[in-house]
């Protein structure tokens, strides 16, 4: 099976001249179609600017990135725009549109989707929104929704566009202890049906169990992979 | 290809209406917008409706005669400074084989007493042949008989309140007799005109009252000629022909180059036609800077979400999509109570001041124009904002 992120060699620097400073340090990472990946680190070690790079949100400096088969090195704005069409990326604050309803931001998701009619994507969005457990809020704006259900509402819209590939960063950093464990669980859930890899960064301990595999970062480079315990 | 398909097609197509939920999901700001927009094109309705007006008004007299050509004195500038010229420079035209007739005419503003308040007002004042077919509206020649007998006038049932309730009376049946320049009139009918930004008031009577009214006008002086041609004549190549034939005392316009002289008097050697204009150019650069505030603070507001759409693989020409859309809708929306409001203010403004000012197609279309490119102009400028959305800045 083709490697969902296939990273060799990869730097990358912030700031010009006696400011350049290096985020990152040849980088090497592999992550297969379907698998659940953590990455963490300290803050401020280049989780972010690695997650971006691997979302097409940046240009590449140095080294390769093959994300679902694309080389990002060098590649224009446009083959990335395309690319992050088939990423779902779920962040710390859950950026939904205020102005729109749960459901309608999940179909923002779907209507990225080519060939389907307004009916077929509407009601993709109803069914990705009971499939993470909002059945019954629908109609609501985000205003009207709590932290967990926003997050969620996050993560179907993420889902509802088909991506082959997750990012997400830090996704229960704003959530409390169970409904944290819960959100990720959902997603790893939604994920391995879809055959979607993720790539999460957390600083959270206690979710560490849903991945297959612990990445380490520290001062830009990997320190440590490990294969994690089976989640139960 | 199939018509119906395709926009069933279109209508499958459709995404989220963003724009609109962007706009009708913050009520107090969409009120503010359209106030502002809805406050621009009342403006501009307003000064391009103040302007117009003026323009048709001026002409309303201008546009009654039956004419082909006209002969004037080439010291008359306007309708309210008519100079005279010699009336056999009108007969002389006779000899041009495609005139068919010309009928004199008498032009000056003169003092009418209110009958009932005494007081004087300036009223302009036609003297002609009553037999002579001198207007397009044929009960109007008809009701010019009524001036054979001498001392009678017709009277402008719209010219301004100020001039006594002239109309009222006579058709409430009463015997209505004023005083015009020191001599005693009787009104034998009426004829509707309207005030014009010259002329507050108009009279019809015949040549020989208005002498009356004016005896020290020179012998044989006239301030207008008509000339009618036979049908099928060329009036730009017999208008040529008299002005090589005729004497430099006298020029010759066809009616619509009479009618553009008096319009053109008003466009450029006063100050009211630019007045208006600016009012206009003003209500137009106020409704710029609100759209402009509204979008560009609206852009702001919602530039993580931007980001987010981008992140999401959503290309730029959406976004800047989202943002047209939300400057047309704002266009079309705050048109519509501009539009409202235009017209009643045109029905006050009309019974207020009696002046043409009503509706007008092309001035309707002219100010949904100029909201169109008001808001279009804003979204462009607030588009800039978008360039800020950096959706590797909202992780």
């Amino acid at each position: 099976m083709a490697d969902a992120i296939d990273i060799v060699g990869l730097s990358h620097w912030y700031g010009e001249g006696a400011m350049r400073r290096q985020v990152l340090q040849s980088i090497d990472l592999q992550i297969h179609a379907g698998e659940v990946v953590l990455l963490t680190g300290p803050s401020g070690c280049g989780k972010t600017t690695l997650l971006t790079l691997v979302g097409a949100l940046r240009q590449v400096q140095a080294g390769q990135v093959r994300v679902l088969g694309q080389e990002l090195g060098g590649s224009s704005r446009s083959v990335r725009q395309q690319l992050r069409r088939n990423i779902g990326m779920i962040f710390q604050g859950h950026n939904l549109l205020r102005c729109l309803t749960a459901e309608q931001n999940v179909q923002m998701g779907s209507d990225l989707l080519p060939g389907l009619s307004y009916r077929a994507r509407r009601d993709q969005a109803r069914e990705w929104l009971r499939a993470v457990g909002l059945g019954d809020h629908l109609g609501k704006l985000p205003h009207d929704l709590s932290g967990g259900q926003k997050q969620r509402v996050a993560i179907a819209r993420a889902l509802a566009a088909h991506p082959r590939l997750m990012l997400a960063d830090e996704p229960t950093a704003a959530l409390d202890k169970q409904t944290g464990r819960e959100v990720v669980e959902l997603l790893r859930r939604l994920a391995r049906d879809q055959n979607c890899a993720v790539l999460m960064v957390t600083h959270d301990p206690r979710i560490l169990d849903v991945a297959d595999r612990l990445v380490q970062m520290e001062d830009g480079r990997l320190t440590a992979s490990s294969l994690a315990l089976q989640a139960g | 290809m199939n018509p119906l398909r395709w926009l069933t097609g279109v209508w499958q197509g459709r995404r989220i209406p963003l724009s609109w939920l962007l706009l009708t999901r913050q009520p107090v700001r969409l009120a503010v917008a359209l106030a502002g927009i809805s406050f621009a094109g009342i403006l501009m309705f307003m000064q391009l409706g103040f302007r117009d007006a003026l323009f048709d008004a001026s002409v309303t007299v201008h546009k009654m005669f039956n004419t082909d050509l006209v002969l004037m004195s080439p010291r008359t500038k306007s309708s309210i400074s008519m100079a005279g010229f010699p009336r056999r420079r009108l007969v002389q035209s006779l000899a041009d084989p495609q005139v068919q007739g010309i009928s004199p005419v008498h032009w000056n503003l003169l003092l009418w007493r209110n009958p009932q308040t005494r007081g004087t007002r300036s009223i302009l004042a036609l003297g002609f042949e009553p037999t002579d077919p001198l207007f397009l509206d044929p009960k109007l020649t008809a009701q010019s008989s009524l001036l054979t007998q001498k001392g009678r006038v017709l009277f402008d049932e719209l010219s301004r309140d100020e001039f006594g309730p002239v109309a009222q009376w006579f058709r409430e049946g009463r015997t209505v007799e004023s005083e015009v320049a020191g001599k005693r009139l009787r009104v034998a009918g009426l004829f509707a005109v309207g005030p014009s930004f010259g002329a507050d008031g108009n009279l019809l009577t015949s040549s020989e009252t208005f002498l009356g009214l004016l005896p020290n006008t020179p012998a044989g002086s006239i301030e207008l000629g008509l000339i009618r041609l036979q049908s099928g004549a060329d009036p730009e190549a017999v208008a040529q022909r008299l002005r090589q034939r005729l004497p430099k005392d006298v020029i010759v316009y066809t009616k619509a180059g009479f009618i553009e002289m008096e319009k053109d008097y008003w466009r450029s050697s006063t100050a009211i036609g630019f007045i208006f204009t600016l009012g206009a150019a003003m209500g137009f650069v106020v409704g710029c800077v609100i759209v402009y505030q509204v979008l560009y603070s609206d852009v702001s507001d919602h530039l993580p979400e931007y980001a987010t759409l981008m992140a999401m693989g959503y290309p730029l020409v959406t976004l800047l999509g989202v943002v047209a859309r939300e400057g047309l809708l704002l266009a079309v929306l705050g048109y519509l109570p501009a539009y409202g409001a235009g017209q009643v203010l045109y029905g006050v403004i009309h019974a207020a001041t009696k002046l043409p000012v009503a509706m007008a197609s092309d001035r309707a279309i002219t100010v949904f124009t100029m909201i169109l490119v008001m808001c279009m102009a804003s979204a462009a400028l607030a588009m800039r904002r978008l360039g800020d959305a950096d959706p590797a800045e909202i992780f």
